[in-house]
């Protein structure tokens, strides 16, 4: 029995590490890791919706260094006082891509539109095209952008609006219209107030600005801003 | 306010329509399990309890593979399952199959089997003693199951959030709603849908418990 405990506290004690966290945007997952692996840093990524991730840190997960696909869940936070503020920067822009025939569609699959960036940029969108009243009950919200991006490459949705560098990361879907008047797109960094490896944040955030990280983000369909 | 009572409206009624579509299936295979000795009994018995300890994501996955628009089932028919309140069923009743075979088996196994032989020996043909003998003895015990699985399929989450999304008012079920309140911090929100699954949680269980307990009184 004292034995089975220690061996409880072992595994309790395992959960801490000195790797660099990340939480950073679903849409990132790609371009973010392929960066991390150009800067030698050793990072640890957890890909989610914006909004998911700005309620796990607000509720204490361990992260260093937080990237948003927008603007308001970086603000969310910065009220609440969970990010170093002097350390925010906009670093990327997007755009939004549709893939399928959003008129004909019986299914339209977007990240959920009342949380998620992808899905608030791709609302606003409809709304300034006067489309929103007429598709909305046809819309499937999901988790995040890829998951949006996933239903429709499954069949299980019949259109979707992602972002460009989502659909560029798919083999099956094609991209019917590129969105480029829609809203404006804005990724802010920042490092979380309270992080563990503060130096190594700022170093990485340093990193993703780099003439290197740039060509990675370009390649990858994002607009990097200076 | 309305919008809470369509949501617990709409998953107590999802519920209930789960529990009693793997009614018919589940006596079958609990009766099968209970009463005969057959080839490979023992790899159908494992395969039924799956369920029960597979993450309920993953046997969400396997479920949207199999019923997807393109998937081997989803394909052949004439209407979509994924993202519909079909889904959702489906993954309710996949999920609560194994609790009610369960107790059902059980309560079959506790009927005295010499009363099926004198009934039979009287005349009454297989599906009579079925009905007459074995059914009405077995009774309180499948009620239960089947509340049991009832109130599994109120709390379903990991394989309906897989299968059907969270729909707004389409299959948005109170678990589902939860999660979502929270996500997207509507605390108060969660905590009033939380005190009606509590409660409709406990009445299933409660009333299964009393179920069971009026048996072995009875026995």
């Amino acid at each position: 029995m004292p034995r089975l405990l220690l061996l409880a506290l072992l595994l309790l004690s395992c959960t801490r590490t000195s790797e660099l966290r990340v939480f950073a945007a679903a849409s990132l997952a790609d371009a973010l890791t392929e960066v991390a692996a150009a800067s030698g840093e050793k990072v640890v990524f957890n890909f989610g919706a914006s909004s998911t991730l700005a309620r796990q840190i607000d509720a204490g997960a361990p992260a260093d260094l937080f990237v948003s696909a927008d603007e308001g869940w970086m603000d969310w936070l910065a009220e609440r006082r969970r990010i170093d503020p002097a350390t925010r920067v906009a670093i990327l822009s997007n755009r939004l891509a549709i893939i399928g025939d959003l008129r004909s569609a019986r299914s339209i699959a977007l990240a959920d539109p009342a949380a998620v960036p992808a899905g608030i940029y791709a609302r606003i969108y409809l709304e300034q095209e006067g489309l929103w009243d007429e598709l909305s009950p046809r819309i499937i919200p999901t988790d995040n952008v890829r998951a949006a991006l996933h239903a429709v490459e499954s069949g299980n949705a019949d259109a979707a609006i992602v972002y460009v560098t989502d659909a560029a990361t798919s083999r099956t879907v094609r991209i019917t219209t590129v969105v480029e008047d829609g809203p404006p797109i804005s990724y802010p960094a920042a490092v979380v107030h309270g992080a563990e490896q503060p130096d190594a944040a700022k170093r990485f955030l340093a990193a993703l600005r780099s003439e290197a990280a740039a060509a990675i983000f370009r390649r990858h369909g994002f607009i990097v801003r200076s | 306010m309305s919008d809470d009572w369509q949501i617990v409206w709409f998953t107590v009624r999802v519920a209930a329509m789960a529990a009693l579509l793997i009614l018919p299936p589940g006596l079958a295979m609990a009766w099968l399990l209970a009463r005969y000795r057959w080839r490979g009994k023992s790899i159908v018995e494992t395969i039924v309890a799956l369920p029960l300890v597979m993450p309920p994501v993953a046997t969400g996955l396997i479920l949207l593979h199999l019923f997807g628009r393109r998937g081997a089932i989803g394909s052949l028919l004439p209407f979509d399952i994924v993202f519909t309140w079909r889904a959702v069923v489906l993954a309710m009743m996949v999920m609560s199959f194994p609790l009610l075979v369960r107790a059902a088996r059980v309560a079959f196994e506790e009927v005295e089997p010499r009363l099926e032989q004198i009934a039979r020996t009287l005349g009454a043909s297989n599906a009579r003693v079925f009905a007459t003998i074995t059914l009405p003895l077995a009774a309180r015990g499948i009620a239960g199951g089947l509340l049991l699985a009832f109130a599994r399929a109120l709390g379903e989450f990991g394989a309906t959030i897989l299968v059907a999304g969270n729909i707004p008012g389409r299959t948005s079920t109170l678990s589902l709603s939860i999660y979502h309140s929270v996500q997207l911090g509507r605390d108060g929100e969660a905590f009033r849908l939380l005190l009606y699954s509590v409660a409709a949680a406990f009445a299933a269980v409660w009333l299964a418990e009393f179920m069971a307990g009026r048996s072995r009184a009875r026995g």
